[in-house]
């Protein structure tokens, strides 16, 4: 066991470039921790008479329309970057592979039914279905993953069904089922174990998709409650100062993509570093 | 192949039927009472009671279900309160914006996406190959609205050579239309070129390394021929699959590019009606998004099925 982890972790950084992502994730996961030590002003105060502001000393990146300081905001905005992008993939992903394990394991009708359930939700544009259910359940803190993490079920629940489906017949799954275990002891001991690793990986690399869902949802006004620090929010906030102030709308996007580019990346290197081809050679 | 088309045909039924009871149970779960919801708290009883009638809200949950269901395959969408027009009008007007620019981005995608895929599998690991594939890496991970932001900064208000705002169709004014769609389709469309470049990628530097291209080599062929004949075929049947996918991707963003670039399409009508919670609207624009994006993904099945034998004998 503690050998395959240290074979994981040296192919994972065996790549310079995925040392550089899981750098920048870290970065900002300590921006996301230890926001009140970086951040120079309190992102919610307003200093009106200093409105809109481009960088100096006192204000890094400038201010925005209502005095607040763009820096501090854009720390703080990280806090919500990840919480909502690595909550609503858990929760998606638990909710995608137990539909996934049942419909792959009982097939027949049972396959039928959910399968459909989720190609009707896939139908769904994800941000329309993002705001409806914006709609239905607020946009508290709590709420958010929630909502992020529906329209990201089914791509989850396929998947693990798909592995289901390859491993449901093997002899190790029968020897369970002669045995007399039950479906549930079958499926948790025996199935999901070996369909983790491809699971892992593509919730690695969801997490990016998920943040840029947030900043879409945040940028239409369906985020984070004001007047908590949300990057899509910023770039919504800063878009109506354009002509004036280009900085204000386009800085909180370069750490949109900065973290969600590292997410991806990282998730590459995760996929290789688990996928046994990849390993040992150069 | 025929038993294949009549079993996706009766799948994708059954989720539309899925699909329309989503799109008449929102009215149910968005709290509050709908017709207050919908026209303010400031109407008087009288027309609260008609308007509550009218949406079938005091009958039991099932009859509603297929009241309002009937009334919809009638081509009935019910009446608008925020547009103050019918909703068949409301849609008829928005729905070919949408689907003009959503098709126009899906070409796009597909087209470029695979172009750059295969050269950068042919010229891997040259300057071109990393240039693109860093490109498409930012190009998944940049949210399209900051991209749209970044052109109209640039075209717009620097260089001051495209329109920022509204959107005609080809048909009024092409000059107009063409100048204006410009900024929209990129937007709409470089998440599907990326990803688009990266799968083709990949899926061409899998089929480069199989025995038969091995055996084409051997046999002498030039390495045009090998690729045009022999591995583009064979690395885009993966690559269809995501064809499906597209136009979704394309339409679902088409709400914010929409907003952004003031376009009178179906997505911005989408979000406005769900701001100001306009529920017919909301609930036919929903149904005939999906009814879209089902009838591409059957088309596409189907195509793939017919590419691909295994799948329809599966």
């Amino acid at each position: 066991m503690k050998q395959s982890a240290k074979l994981f972790f040296h192919t994972l950084f065996r790549r310079k470039i995925v040392v550089v992502a899981a750098l920048i994730i870290l970065f900002f996961f300590i921006c996301a921790v230890a926001s009140p030590l970086l951040a120079t002003h309190n992102p919610n105060e307003m200093i009106l008479k200093d409105k809109l502001q481009g960088c100096s000393a006192e204000h890094l990146l400038g201010t925005d329309q209502l005095g607040r300081d763009l820096y501090s905001r854009i720390v703080y905005g990280s806090r919500i970057a990840f919480i909502v992008g690595v909550l609503s993939v858990i929760l998606a992903g638990i909710v995608g592979t137990i539909i996934g394990l049942v419909a792959g394991y009982f097939g027949g009708i049972v396959d039928s039914i959910l399968m459909r359930i989720i190609e009707a939700i896939m139908a769904i544009p994800s941000i329309i279905l993002a705001l409806a259910l914006v709609a239905i359940f607020g946009r508290s803190f709590l709420m958010l993953p929630v909502v992020l993490g529906v329209s990201a079920i089914p791509g989850y629940a396929r998947m693990m069904r798909g592995q289901v489906l390859t491993v449901r017949e093997l002899d190790y799954v029968q020897a369970s089922r002669i045995r007399g275990n039950s479906s549930i002891v079958t499926m948790a001991k025996h199935i999901f174990p070996n369909c983790l690793s491809p699971m892992i990986v593509i919730m690695t690399q969801s997490i990016g998709s998920t943040i840029l869902g947030e900043a879409a949802l945040s940028f239409l006004g369906a985020g984070i409650e004001p007047p908590t620090a949300s990057w899509g929010a910023m770039v919504n906030d800063g878009y109506k100062y354009l002509y004036t102030n280009p900085g204000f709308a386009i800085i909180p996007g370069v750490a949109v993509i900065l973290l969600v580019l590292a997410f991806n990346i990282f998730g590459d290197g995760v996929r290789d570093a688990l996928d046994p081809r990849m390993r040992g050679g150069k | 192949m025929g038993r294949y088309i009549v079993k996706r045909l009766l799948e994708t039924l059954v989720i539309l039927f899925i699909i329309s009871i989503i799109a008449f149970a929102i009215i149910h779960l968005i709290p509050g009472d709908p017709v207050y919801i919908m026209l303010g708290t400031d109407i008087n009883q009288e027309f609260h009671d008609q308007v509550y009638r009218e949406m079938g809200l005091d009958r039991p949950l099932v009859d509603q279900y297929f009241y309002w269901l009937g009334r919809f395959l009638t081509g009935n969408f019910g009446h608008s309160y925020y547009f103050k027009q019918e909703v068949s009008q409301v849609v008829a007007a928005r729905l070919p914006i949408t689907l003009y620019l959503g098709v126009f981005s899906s070409v796009f995608s597909v087209v470029i996406g695979i172009f750059c895929g295969v050269i950068t599998a042919v010229k891997r690991g040259t300057w071109l190959d990393n240039i693109i594939t860093v490109l498409a890496n930012i190009g998944i991970a940049m949210p399209s609205f900051w991209l749209a932001m970044l052109l109209i900064w640039l075209f717009g208000i620097k260089l001051r050579i495209l329109p920022t705002h509204d959107f005609v169709m080809p048909s009024v004014n092409l000059k107009l239309s063409l100048q204006q769609m410009v900024m929209p389709v990129i937007c709409m469309s470089v998440g599907g070129v990326a990803s688009y470049t990266r799968q083709t990628r990949s899926s061409m530097l899998e089929v480069i390394g199989q025995d038969y291209i091995r055996t084409a080599r051997s046999k002498g062929l030039t390495e045009s021929r090998i690729i045009n004949k022999h591995a583009i075929k064979n690395a885009l049947i993966p690559v269809l699959t995501l064809i499906g996918m597209t136009l979704r991707g394309c339409i679902g963003g088409s709400a914010i590019i929409e907003t952004i670039f003031n376009i009178n399409g179906l997505g911005r009508v989408m979000v406005v009606a769900l701001n100001n919670r306009d529920y017919t609207t909301l609930q036919t624009g929903l149904v005939l998004l999906a009814l879209i994006t089902c009838l591409c993904n059957l088309a596409v099945d189907i195509a793939y099925a017919y590419v691909d034998p295994r799948i329809r004998l599966k």
